[in-house]
């Protein structure tokens, strides 16, 4: 996703993504389709029956900041977009669609980078950013009950006094909402220990397409029949409208501490990664960047991280005090014998957010060292990390564009960050296909396209890759079980058979001919 | 196709061709478990064994007819485990029951059930189709999340081919405690403790006595050892113990009365009368009882749960709760997308699908 000038903080304070704020320029990747004028007033027509005035937007300007999420690459102008506040509205609007065949995508805070969330020509934006209220918060049972349109950090600040909070922390976690991690599986720094989103929901509410209630999961630790509620996890708005999410909550460790250690190799600081693994040691955080993205983040964030290593790794124990100190002994000695270049050990908490602020920080460095940035999300083994970074650093060289990489290296999650200059058409080109060689590059290494981010319309390319034609006709299967219209989200996630044949032609020729006149160095 | 994998796949073409039921069967330590199986067996052993397992990426991949115990063995020599602590239920157990019954032992509560540690699954489908779900990686969100649908599906959705398994490492330290407190108490402890950044890893009471195990760090143990007080259980019987919860060997599961599995929410209070063993921190009540089925059913309804006739009793109204209309629809649904003729265990998980 491209993110340009500000800060994170302020990017992500806004209500939603601003497509124009982003950048004024043109987008090439997808030009937005015409709206049907008539269509629309018919819609809108009955839009009105259901919902306030101020709930339904359609004129241009009004609409235009929803015409995209956090991947700007991609931009449609949406038709309708409809912002209901209660339940009730949204049923209406979901039974309306349903019989006037109407498509719907729902929409949380738009910070969602693979465009999962990108409007619909000719179909209904559904916001669901009024519901925004924590509904009730139980210490003793561990749980907290919210609407979808809750951040994710706001779920945590109400469990704060209970002791507890809610443990998947992706980077956006100060905008994003509840209903968009459901959507996407969301994860965080924090996932190796403890679990992705789907680890960490009991139960989903929601809405079938036809506007029925549906309950997933529930309120003990399974329910009857087969598990939906993993399916709707990660289903990126394809299955059901999420109205209401219990989580569960888990006690603040005591004590975090973070190592910070230097590599004078990449390959040793995968290495060291897969040691500390085969030491037993399940590290509450572990991350890494290499040299560029330390480079990068070091002016901003001043996180003290060693610019001459070729790759930092941070390593964080969580616990009672005796605990941490007995695992950061432990991670001390794996890193030593991995041949770590230097380690140093926070020695308070002040110390410890510093070391994180640079990991914390990456994309917003990003946005400011370069016109735009395109982050990816491929997810390989581990093992292979040394062998992803070396071959990134020819791409860099073939596609003319300097790309730092920070890791979830625990889980082999990469987040390569390709910068670019979105106000040259050539310029995206090649980032595009970039991007695109890197997520080809992760399939092949036996991993897959997206750890975090989803597919949307991002990806649908690299799913014909990484998906035999039945496995991809058997996710239609599962689309077609929960909405028979094919009218919730469509277009994502899954590609045509026609989308994969035309991509297979492309890739044939993609090796021998995309852009042959680049200098090589 | 590999010639073992073509075999099962021919076999599912011509069932479906003559809609002739396949009942999924391997080592047959489930059979109790659901509805009454039918149909023609369809047995998975022919796929054997440890496909690949790499204990620094924390994954396994193995075929489904391989038997449990071999992964386990195999695990353990590496010094890691399977989190979820499957029961076997007797010797033959295999990978792919393991993964289709969804059943979890003591640690559920602590480290996740049978869906939150698989990764991936190849998986024949109704017209004998090889699909192939998720992958070998930790982090994955490509596509619609089937594998994990298929944890606990009862063979209703496809035969089982290989599952890619996340394994954690074995805690270093573990500690058994016992407590002598009535059910209404341990409720309460375990509901506290739960609270608490406690390495708890399994709790089971019964007969007024509380056991808990704690699991990890030495000095975490140590220390939640000194805090929560308690009579301290030598190793080897606190493994003995363990395993006949974890393998329904424990005296508790003795006899015929109807076995049920309630599970609700862990604070919900004590349920009907009735003889039981609390397990997963409150979450998972074992019930003998001789109550009608619409009665432990709406105890465990109005508890915010549901209750599962795990063994014996009358098992004519189907011993799994049954769904609401909207979800019904949808099982309905995938059911015939994935097994288009409902050849595979027809019955097994609700009756007509
Ligand atoms: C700076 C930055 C850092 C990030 N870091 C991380 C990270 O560390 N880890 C990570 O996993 N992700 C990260 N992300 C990605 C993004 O924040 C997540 O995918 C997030 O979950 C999206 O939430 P959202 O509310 O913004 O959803 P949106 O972008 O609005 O929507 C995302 C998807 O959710 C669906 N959706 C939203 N609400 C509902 C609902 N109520 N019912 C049904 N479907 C719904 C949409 O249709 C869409 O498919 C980052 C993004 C940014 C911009």
């Amino acid at each position: 996703m491209p993110f340009r000038g500000g800060s994170l903080q302020t990017d992500l304070n806004r209500q939603h993504y601003d497509c124009r704020m982003e950048s004024a320029r043109p987008s090439y990747s997808s030009r937005s389709l015409p709206i049907d004028r008539q269509l629309q007033l018919r819609v809108v027509g009955r839009l009105r029956d259901i919902l306030p005035q101020r709930a339904i937007l359609f004129r241009e300007e009004d609409t235009s900041p929803y015409e995209c999420d956090g991947l700007t690459l991609y931009r449609q102008q949406p038709m309708v977009v409809a912002i209901p506040e209660t339940i009730e509205q949204v049923a209406d609007v979901l039974k309306l669609c349903h019989a006037e065949h109407v498509p719907v995508v729902p929409r949380g805070a738009s910070t969602g980078l693979s465009g999962s969330a990108l409007p619909h020509a000719a179909g209904v934006l559904l916001s669901m950013a009024k519901f925004n209220r924590v509904l009730n918060v139980d210490g003793y049972a561990r749980t907290a009950t919210v609407q979808p349109g809750v951040r994710n950090l706001a779920i945590s600040e109400a469990a704060a006094p209970y002791g507890l909070y809610y443990a998947p922390d992706p980077s956006s976690q100060i905008a994003c909402t509840i209903g968009g991690n459901v959507a996407e599986n969301s994860g965080g720094v924090h996932c190796l220990k403890y679990g992705l989103t789907v680890h960490n929901v009991l139960r989903v509410r929601g809405l079938t397409m036809q506007g029925d209630p549906v309950e997933f999961g529930g309120g003990a630790q399974d329910a009857p029949g087969l598990d939906l509620l993993a399916v709707v996890i990660g289903s990126e708005g394809m299955l059901a409208v999420t109205t209401e999410v219990t989580v569960k909550l888990v006690p603040k460790p005591q004590l975090a501490r973070c190592i910070m250690a230097s590599f004078a190799d990449v390959a040793d600081a995968g290495q060291a990664v897969a040691s500390v693994i085969a030491a037993g040691i399940i590290p509450a955080g572990l991350e890494m960047l290499d040299q560029a993205a330390c480079r990068l983040v070091e002016p901003f964030a001043n996180a003290g991280y060693d610019l001459n290593a070729a790759a930092v790794l941070l390593c964080e124990s969580d616990g009672t005090p005796a605990e941490v100190e007995e695992e950061i002994a432990r991670m001390i000695e794996v890193l030593q014998s991995a041949r770590a270049t230097s380690i140093k050990v926070s020695s308070s908490e002040a110390d410890r957010l510093r070391f994180w602020a640079g990991r914390k920080n990456a994309f917003p460095a990003a946005g400011r060292a370069a016109p735009a940035y395109y982050c990816m999300d491929g997810t390989i083994p581990r093992k292979r990390l040394g062998e992803m970074l070396k071959a990134i650093q020819e791409m860099e060289c073939k596609y003319g564009l300097s790309c730092p990489n920070v890791f979830h290296a625990g889980d082999g999650n990469l987040h390569p960050l390709i910068l670019f200059d979105d106000a040259d058409p050539e310029s995206v080109a090649r980032a595009e296909a970039f991007g695109a060689e890197i997520l080809e590059h992760s399939v092949r290494m036996g991993g897959t396209v997206t750890g975090e981010h989803g597919v949307g319309v991002e990806k649908l390319d690299q799913m014909c890759s990484q998906f035999d034609r039945l496995t991809l006709d058997a996710f239609s299967g599962v689309k077609r079980a929960f909405d028979p219209a094919g009218l919730l989200n469509p277009g994502k996630v899954i590609p045509t058979l026609h989308r994969c044949a035309e991509y297979g032609r492309v890739r044939v020729h993609a090796n021998e001919v995309r852009f042959p006149d680049l200098p090589r160095f | 196709m590999e010639p073992a994998i073509a075999a099962l796949s021919e076999q599912i073409r011509s069932a479906a061709a003559s809609r002739t039921a396949l009942r999924i069967r391997a080592g047959g330590t489930k059979d109790f478990y659901g509805n009454a199986p039918l149909g023609m067996v369809l047995d998975p052993r022919p796929l054997q064994g440890i496909v690949a397992y790499e204990p620094t990426e924390l994954v396994v991949s193995v075929r489904a007819g391989t038997p449990l115990a071999e992964l386990e063995q195999e695990l353990a020599a590496k010094s890691q485990m399977l989190a979820f602590e499957p029961p076997h239920f007797g010797s033959d157990a295999t990978v792919g029951g393991c993964v289709a019954s969804g059943l979890a032992g003591p640690r559920r509560t602590a480290s996740g059930g049978v869906r939150d540690f698989v990764l991936g699954a190849r998986l024949l489908n109704g017209r004998g189709e090889s699909l192939s779900f998720g992958g070998t990686v930790m982090k994955n969100v490509a596509g619609y999340d089937v594998a994990r649908l298929l944890a606990g599906s009862l063979g209703i959705l496809g035969v089982l081919v290989e599952i890619s398994l996340k394994v954690l490492p074995m805690p270093v330290a573990q500690s058994t405690l016992r407590f002598e407190t009535s059910a209404a108490t341990a409720l309460r402890k375990l509901n506290e403790w739960g609270g608490r950044p406690l390495p708890l890893s399994a709790s089971a009471w019964s007969d007024s006595m509380l056991t808990v195990r704690l699991s990890g760090a030495t000095a975490a143990v140590r220390a939640a050892r000194d805090d929560l007080g308690g009579e301290l259980i030598d190793d080897e019987d606190a493994m003995e113990f363990w395993r006949s919860i974890r393998e329904q060997t424990h005296q508790f599961f003795a006899g015929d009365t109807a076995l049920w599995r309630m599970s609700v929410p862990s604070t919900a209070p004590m349920l009907t009368a009735g003889d039981q063993l609390i397990e997963w921190g409150g979450a998972q009540r074992w019930l003998r009882t001789l109550q009608p089925t619409q009665t432990v059913r709406e105890c465990a309804r109005r508890a915010g749960g549901h209750a599962t006739l795990f063994r014996g009793g009358d098992r004519s109204q189907g011993v799994f709760a049954p769904l609401p209309p909207a979800l019904a629809a949808i099982h309905e649904r995938l059911k015939t997308e994935f097994d288009p003729a409902g050849i595979f265990n027809p019955d097994r998980m609700f009756a007509g699908l």
